[in-house]
């Protein structure tokens, strides 16, 4: 437990735990930010052996996207759809204190599941597959239990995020093509859904999902 | 006497606890540019409770006048297990943890109950409070005691206390989780705030509404106590190895805490009530991360 990629992988956990308990939404996209930048770190910290340029390379791009840019892209959409004062009103479909809870119950899931998945090759931290599947699964979980379609996308980055960091800590080398490919999808969906986002609330003076029921012809 | 130290400790907790209320204030009051109260205040109040005589509305029974004396003595047999800086105290043995947490409820439940038998609304209100709050901290509590158990090796709170390795993760955790607990437990700041009187945001002052003379004055002094037990918990579970050594280090410690708690109540604001069980839940993620951690 004296690893850098193990303190990595706890302030992971402890940042989806923050995500789960955080009612502002400025400060939900400043955790996913840094949530980003700590993954970014990750890639870095767990094959400290074979670091090429290309890999550094990668890596960087990757954390400039995760802890940078998706964090300015949605916090732009936040305030351009004035979100702030649209969150008074949209209340979660789970609290913030009972995603609190149900993340305590998601992390010993996390956890009895690390244990029994067994990884091939040898791993930097003991905390690489639960935390990596605890930040999948909160992702999942914002994703399902919150209202605003802006905290869904959030949910979604965090999504991926979890996959990422399972990626780098466990296999390490990525093929260049696919973290380029796996980035620009990524990047390419947050563009979208923020455009979607901000047309959404420019046409019906909202971002509720539940109500995009109602567009169906 | 093998315990003389541990007696010492007890007496010196004893004697100096009413000191701590009067601490924060003063450092409450210095943030505030105000000259503040004595820090001996707290002496003064009870003196004047202890000479004055109780009175006792016709609802009551039996069940109200036993609230104080139990919720004290409690408290009391609670501070003699929580060793001071982690030397041994005066009650140890394995598995002392768990009835540290079980006083601690045995108090509550006491003044919870007496608040019920007054059959006020607001004391009634007060009650509900302190126990959909406490449902959350208990199991913080004991899953953060559990976790340095684990890591320690020991059941023992003085021996699981002196195991600890003050920058490992799991202990910061626990402590961050302790610290919130220590604010929750003994009405401060973000939680409740001990100067109100305003019965729709109280949680703790509104039980003890009907408490006059020489129970309020167990009251007072059980809360005294109380904030110098959880002091010497959470000074327990910071203070490094060598420093536990060094004559008077529990006390100054315990001061110490009530200094940061002062500094602490000066700069945060109350958060809302219907907040606070968030606040206290993460507590509860912090001392479960720490056993999840630890167990693993």
């Amino acid at each position: 437990m004296e690893s850098i990629a193990d303190r990595l992988m706890l302030l992971l956990i402890l940042s989806d735990l923050a995500l789960l308990g955080t009612r502002q939404l400025r400060r939900v996209i400043l955790i996913a930010g840094l949530q980003g930048i700590l993954v970014g770190a990750l890639a870095l910290a767990s094959h400290p052996g074979s670091l090429t340029a290309r890999a550094l390379w990668l890596a960087a791009l990757g954390l400039g996207m995760r802890g940078l840019l998706f964090p300015w892209l949605l916090r732009m959409v936040a305030r351009r759809t004035d979100a702030d004062s649209l969150d008074q009103r949209l209340q979660p479909y789970v609290g913030y204190g009972t995603s609190l809870l149900l993340g305590i119950a998601m992390l010993a899931g996390a956890m009895a599941l690390g244990a029994r998945l067994p990884l091939p090759a040898s791993t930097p931290s003991g905390l690489v597959v639960p935390g990596a599947l605890f930040t999948m699964f909160t992702g999942l979980f914002l994703v399902i239990a919150r209202r605003k379609a802006l905290r869904q996308c959030l949910g979604y980055v965090i999504l991926e995020n979890g996959i990422y960091g399972f990626g780098v800590a466990a296999v390490g080398e990525v093929p260049a093509l696919v973290e380029l490919g796996a980035l620009l999808d990524l990047f390419l969906a947050v563009l979208v859904m923020g455009v979607a986002i901000y047309r959404i609330t420019e046409e019906f003076d909202h971002m509720d999902t539940e109500k995009l029921d109602l567009l169906r012809g | 006497m093998p315990h003389l130290p541990a007696v010492l400790d007890l007496v010196l907790a004893l004697a100096l606890a009413p000191l701590l209320p009067g601490l924060v204030a003063r450092v409450k009051a210095l943030f505030a540019g105000r000259q503040g109260q004595p820090l001996v205040q707290s002496y003064h109040d009870l003196a004047k409770l202890l000479r004055k005589g109780a009175v006792y509305s016709t609802t009551t029974s039996w069940v109200f006048r036993a609230g104080p004396i139990v919720s004290l003595a409690a408290v009391l047999a609670a501070l003699a297990i929580v060793p001071a800086a982690a030397r041994q105290s005066l009650l140890s043995f394995p598995g002392d943890l768990v009835l540290l947490a079980y006083l601690l409820a045995v108090g509550r439940f006491a003044t919870v109950v007496a608040a019920l038998d007054t059959g006020s609304s607001f004391e009634g209100m007060g009650a509900s409070r302190e126990v959909h709050f406490a449902a959350l901290a208990e199991p913080a509590l004991l899953l953060g005691l559990l976790a340095l158990s684990h890591q320690a090796g020991s059941l023992q709170l003085a021996s699981l206390l002196a195991g600890t390795r003050p920058l490992a993760p799991e202990v910061a955790l626990v402590a961050a989780a302790v610290a919130i607990l220590l604010l929750l437990e003994n009405c401060r700041v973000p939680f409740d705030d001990p100067n109100t009187h305003l019965e729709l945001t109280m949680v703790h002052e509104a039980m003890v509404l009907d408490h006059g003379g020489v129970d309020l004055a167990f009251v007072l002094y059980g809360a005294c106590l109380k904030l110098w037990l959880w002091s010497a918990l959470l000074l327990g579970v910071l203070l490094p190895a060598g420093l536990r050594t060094l004559p008077l280090v529990g006390v100054l410690g315990v001061l110490l805490v009530a200094v940061g708690i002062g500094v602490v109540e000066s700069t945060l604001a109350r958060v809302r009530l219907l907040r606070v069980p968030q606040l206290v839940a993460t507590a509860l993620a912090l001392a479960a991360v720490a056993f999840i951690l630890g167990v693993r």
